[in-house]
């Protein structure tokens, strides 16, 4: 059996997922980054190959998510994508005639407008990142609520509490204050999910035109009381697709199959996960501008770089592989 | 800002006036301007303000900056800015190049001011040199948007740009302009090109410093033009410095009019800065075809947040994209190119399917 990877290493969670030539998801894995994303990229193959049935082969490799680059290194990538663009296909071929995508993941957010199949218009959220799943986890762990129930707790809300959403500062501020008035955890929760909706809907949303059909995906869709505040703020039926979770690695595997069309993947095979991989870094002394070189070193060799201004570094490398 | 030193420094050094060109805007410009300057002033002036601390730490003793009178707060900046150099013991002296309110002698009897005892013919002859270098390092920047997505080996049209940029510098007096202008268009042209190539064309429009500045926008023409995109500006120096400081004395240039014009549909109120050739830029490119817009302003533009929310609708009724980026201090690499990389993809697959259709 043949089979596409696509890998998306996002800041709060890394996914893999392999799909069948056909581009249907044979396998998905869902994992939290932690702050180590080579060694999740590494562990996540390792799961993969483990969980795969027998003889897979992998004839395309597609990444994306703000890891990207790294991954695509460590993996010998046939596309590196950004995230925009893979969810947008991902979703298109999901649920076709899609025109609006809701995208809400760990530290970003975005919404996507497609028209007739094709990216017509796209934010994400520019100077703040209230909002976005980082928040509702951060949240979720102070009342000391599993992430995983929040939304079920939030739908047992009649009443949701109206919470001040523009800030997650003022937000938090705000919770607590209504909390210390006696509010029950469950209306706060529905309150804090209509008000990061509000949030969204106007500083990402804003001036967009919202047609049907809607879909609803990244991590924070897992969340129903989100889901049910997007209904009830838009006012029609929002959609959210069974690998909501892993929306952008399924993009990158499309992708992948688009890009190794009448060519050979670059895959470097499922033993990467046990290679030795460092990131290391330094400062260069070139200019005042002293930018921070990061350098991916395989077995003490330097397989990429990147990070410099002005390519001296980057563009160092023999090997003539484009970073951006 | 961007490469006006250029064209200041010849002018001033032609008149005899040592000139100190701060090191270019970098992370420690930044630094030292964001320490002092108030937070809510937008980057131009925490950039500006670093850079008078470089310069004075190589011995300048006068700062001669363009000042402006219309909403924007800019106009205020070189009193600002001096205020700030003052309480932090710096001694300088001031010279605000502004637009005259009524008649270019008020410019020149600051230049005059400047350059001492000079001969008026000397420091006309001075001010026409520096401009004509303005239009030929525009000429040069023009050519390397237009190189840079048909390069056919990265980083090459970067390299000539430079060299060419150098024969410019290089050059003291207006008689050798010229002959260096020649020597520099061919070191443009040598760069080899893949003509063929299909590229996607977008217009940046903002506000000026932005546009000019390579460090505030991140280098923004050389990331689109390694993603294959051949770029315009709605804001060449030149054009700025003669419809601005001259009152449109040199005829037959590109200027704002049409742009203004263009606008009057959409926005009929000066509302400071360059508001308003923003709307009427985008309109422009989506009459001359361009595949897409982008925008720029520092965090906090006024001029440009008014044109931000009249955007969209030019957007829908002329169908060309249109994406803001917003920049000051805070704003990270990474944000930026997957911003700009997706719209690209967006733009890229809008021309694709149009082609099919047609």
């Amino acid at each position: 059996m043949y089979g596409y990877l696509g890998i998306d290493v996002g800041s709060v969670s890394t996914n893999l997922v392999l799909t069948g030539e056909d581009g249907t998801i044979e396998q998905s894995i869902y994992l939290r980054t932690q702050g180590k994303p080579i060694e999740m990229v590494q562990q996540g193959l390792k799961q993969m190959q483990a969980a795969l049935p027998g003889k897979v082969k992998v004839i395309g490799v597609g990444t994306t998510g703000s890891g990207r680059h790294l991954a695509g290194v460590i993996t010998g990538a046939d596309i590196i994508k950004n995230e925009i663009t893979t969810h947008a296909i991902a979703a298109s071929n999901v649920v076709p005639g899609v025109q609006t995508i809701l995208e809400i993941g760990g530290q970003d957010s975005k919404i996507i407008i497609l028209r007739n199949g094709v990216v017509a218009d796209f934010a994400m959220n520019t100077v703040c990142a209230a909002g976005t799943g980082s928040f509702l986890d951060q949240q979720a762990s102070r009342l000391n609520i599993k992430i995983e129930e929040f939304g079920s707790l939030a739908m047992q809300s009649s009443v949701p509490v109206r919470i001040a959403g523009r800030c997650a500062v003022f937000a938090e501020s705000d919770m607590i204050h209504k909390q210390q008035m006696g509010y029950n955890v469950p209306d706060i929760l529905a309150g804090l999910c209509e008000a990061l909706v509000r949030n969204y809907l106007n500083n990402v949303g804003k001036g967009k035109e919202i047609l049907q059909p809607v879909v609803f995906q990244g991590g924070v869709a897992a969340n129903a009381g989100m889901k049910a505040a997007f209904e009830r703020a838009l006012g029609h039926p929002v959609h959210v697709p069974p690998y909501f979770d892993v929306m952008g690695a399924l993009g990158a595997a499309m992708l992948a199959r688009e890009a190794t069309n009448r060519k050979t993947t670059g895959f470097r095979g499922f033993d990467v996960a046990d290679r030795d991989f460092k990131a290391g870094g330094f400062a260069c002394d070139g200019c005042p501008n002293v930018c921070e070189v990061v350098e991916i070193l395989e077995s003490g060799q330097v397989i990429a770089r990147w990070g410099d201004r002005c390519g001296r570094w980057s563009n160092a490398l023999d090997r003539n592989q484009k970073i951006s | 800002m961007g490469y006006m030193w250029i064209c200041i420094k010849a002018m001033l050094e032609y008149l005899n006036v040592e000139v100190v060109v701060p090191p270019p805007s970098s992370k420690k410009t930044l630094l030292l301007g964001v320490k002092h300057a108030p937070e809510f002033a937008c980057m131009p002036l925490k950039l500006n303000l670093g850079n008078f601390m470089e310069a004075a730490e190589l011995g300048a003793d006068t700062i001669v900056m363009a000042g402006g009178c219309g909403p924007c707060r800019f106009g205020y900046y070189a009193q600002v800015e001096h205020a700030i150099l003052r309480d932090l013991d710096y001694q300088y002296q001031l010279v605000v190049l502004e637009p005259p309110q009524k008649h270019i002698g008020e410019l020149l009897s600051k230049i005059k001011h400047i350059t001492g005892r000079q001969s008026w013919r000397r420091v006309i002859n001075g001010i026409r040199f520096g401009y004509h270098k303005a239009e030929a390092v525009d000429k040069l920047e023009r050519m390397a948007h237009y190189c840079r997505p048909r390069e056919t080996k990265a980083g090459t049209t970067d390299r000539a740009l430079q060299n060419a940029l150098k024969e410019i510098i290089a050059v003291a007096a207006p008689e050798g302009l010229p002959v260096a202008l020649n020597r520099a268009v061919d070191i443009m042209k040598a760069v080899p090109l893949e003509k063929n190539r299909p590229v996607l064309r977008i217009g940046l429009v903002g506000e000026i410093y932005t546009l000019l500045e390579p460090f505030a926008n991140q280098d923004i023409e050389r990331k689109l033009g390694s993603m294959g995109v051949e770029v315009d500006r709605s804001i060449y120096l030149s054009e700025w410095v003669n419809e601005h400081l001259f009152l449109g004395l040199v005829k037959n240039t590109r200027n704002s009019k049409l742009a203004k014009q263009k606008a009057v549909k959409y926005l009929r109120h000066f509302v400071g800065g360059h508001g308003l050739e923003t709307v009427g830029s985008t309109v422009l490119y989506a009459e001359q075809g361009y595949d897409g817009v982008i925008q720029m302003l520092p965090f906090t533009c006024m001029p440009e947040i008014v044109a931000q929310s009249i955007l969209p609708r030019i957007s829908s009724e002329l169908g060309i994209p249109v994406m803001t980026l917003i920049v000051d201090e805070m704003s990270g690499e990474a944000g930026l190119v997957t911003r700009l990389e997706a719209f690209v993809d967006l733009l890229a697959r809008r021309k694709q399917t149009r082609e099919v259709l047609a």
